[in-house]
């Protein structure tokens, strides 16, 4: 037999034996908090009404700007470096949308004394290592070697979105220069259409509306209809000029808008970003 | 013999191409699983390479830093020096993930450098003024974080190459690395010594 036939074979038994096998289950060493909200307070270090505060903070953020920033308390690191909890719980959530990786978790472990900005791959360009480190030293450390929590979080917090904020380009929402160059050769293409039209179709209609002696008028007798005159094939065509340029327009107003529909009231849950281990940690 | 025809000639032929045609079209019994972990594997190691260089290109502006402030403290910086260039140095042959020889010249040079930016960032912890210089704060968390990325890079390495290498060795894999991919070798992973060598644990002075 030969190597086709052979893979054949092998191939219609694997797939009936799998039929049967079931799907190898991928042991997790670490477990992870349920991602219930922008702000996961396993913890029990943050009061309702600062967690509604940060969850408005980060909503905000994510609307103008798409990132998604999580804030977590944990309760123990499981016996890990929190580097090595903070890019597994960033996977496993999926913080961040899946094409952009733009997702950032502010992580504090309380009782290690240990917190990180663990930074989404697409990210790491924004939020810098230093960044990160600077945040860490001058904006949350100092109340949490006081024991202030909710301040360190709070003000970490707001130093992390404006961080990610100041150099944040947002997409241009309006057409610039350049998407009108862009859009040069299809005017170009549009012009041609409608000097065809009007020359091929419209001038002779105008013409003979304006009526022709020689030709006579419309009912009466040696009456004939001007060369190109108005008929269905040009109504059709003057359809499908108008139709490609309406499409044109609605398709060249919106650019990318694309949905993303975590609202502040609804369920919110990640986007498939990846971390790869960038940011910063601090200890206290 | 004679299988896609164009027009298969007898009822055989028929069967064989249909059965062809499913093979393509499912690919559920794991015939394409070597080629993707490979991939998989190959772009890990990427990662791993690309976080390496990273650090590569970080050295000597903290080596420089570091001068400003420490000159006295040669040996150290002059071992970091060397061991970054020994990095340089040694070329990568391509098939650098399946040849044992070049991934453990590959690693005892990584490993070497590691070591030598641990000792470094011990030693200036005697040296107030430069611990307070902004540029040398930057660069050390720049360092800091480099290290961390190149430890996850590495864990993916390894769990991407431990699928490709299971997938190769065990039953299923076996047979269809034996029938259609004689080329796929076995990939080198990154050894227990290694990885007992810790990325520098940078203190800020702070902790208790």
């Amino acid at each position: 037999m030969n190597l086709i036939g052979r893979g054949l074979l092998l191939c219609w038994l694997l797939a009936a034996a799998s039929l049967a096998a079931l799907p190898a289950a991928v042991a997790a060493d670490l477990s992870f908090p349920p991602l219930d909200g922008r702000v996961v307070d396993q913890a029990g270090i943050l009061s309702p009404a600062i967690r509604a505060k940060l969850t408005e903070m980060l909503a905000r953020h994510e609307a103008e700007t798409s990132n998604q920033v999580v804030v977590v308390t944990l309760k123990s690191l499981q016996g890990v470096e929190i580097e090595d909890f903070g890019y597994q719980l960033g996977r496993h959530w999926g913080i961040g949308r899946k094409e952009r990786n733009n997702g950032l978790l502010f992580i504090v472990a309380p009782n290690e004394r240990q917190v990180r900005i663990e930074v989404g791959y697409g990210l790491e360009g924004v939020m810098t290592d230093a960044l990160s480190h600077y945040i860490i030293q001058n904006a949350i450390l100092p109340a949490f070697r006081k024991g202030d929590f909710e301040t360190g979080v709070l003000a970490g917090t707001a130093a992390i979105l404006a961080g990610l904020q100041g150099s944040y380009q947002p997409m241009p929402e309006q057409t610039t220069a350049g998407d009108w160059l862009g859009a040069l050769p299809v005017l170009v293409i549009i012009g041609i259409f409608v000097l065809v039209f009007y020359y091929r179709f419209a001038a002779p209609a105008v013409r003979h509306l304006q009526y022709d002696r020689s030709i006579g008028r419309p009912g009466e007798p040696g009456y004939r209809p001007p060369r190109g005159g108005v008929s269905a094939w040009s109504l059709f065509f003057l359809q499908l000029v108008f139709q490609i340029l309406f499409s044109l327009l609605l398709s060249g107003g919106r650019g990318s808008g694309g949905s993303f529909g975590s609202g502040s009231g609804g369920s919110f849950s990640g986007g498939g970003g990846s971390f790869g281990g960038g940011g910063a940690s601090g200890r206290w | 013999m004679r299988i896609l025809g164009v027009l298969p000639r007898n009822a055989a032929g028929l069967v064989k191409g249909l059965a062809l045609l499913s093979l393509l079209l499912l690919g559920g019994c794991g015939v394409n699983d070597i080629p993707t972990y490979q991939e998989q594997a190959k772009a890990a190691w990427s990662e791993v390479l690309n976080q390496y260089q990273r650090r590569f290109d970080l050295v000597p502006n903290l080596v420089e830093t570091v001068k400003g402030y420490a000159a006295q403290e040669r040996e150290t910086l002059t071992a970091v020096t060397e061991a970054r260039a020994k990095v340089g140095q040694t070329q990568l042959p391509a098939n650098v993930v399946t040849d044992k020889n070049a991934f453990e010249t590959f690693q005892r040079n990584q490993a070497a450098l590691t070591s030598a930016l641990s000792r470094l960032l011990v030693v200036v912890e005697r040296y107030p003024d430069l611990k307070s210089n902004q540029n040398f704060l930057a660069l050390q968390s720049q360092l800091e974080g480099t290290e961390n990325r190149i430890a996850v890079a590495r864990r993916d390495y390894i769990q991407a190459v431990a699928r490709y290498n299971t997938e190769l060795r065990t039953i299923p894999g076996r047979w269809w690395a034996a029938l259609l991919y004689p080329d796929a070798q076995v990939m080198q992973t990154f050894t227990i010594e290694a990885e007992a060598q810790k990325a520098p644990k940078v203190d800020f002075g702070t902790k208790k």
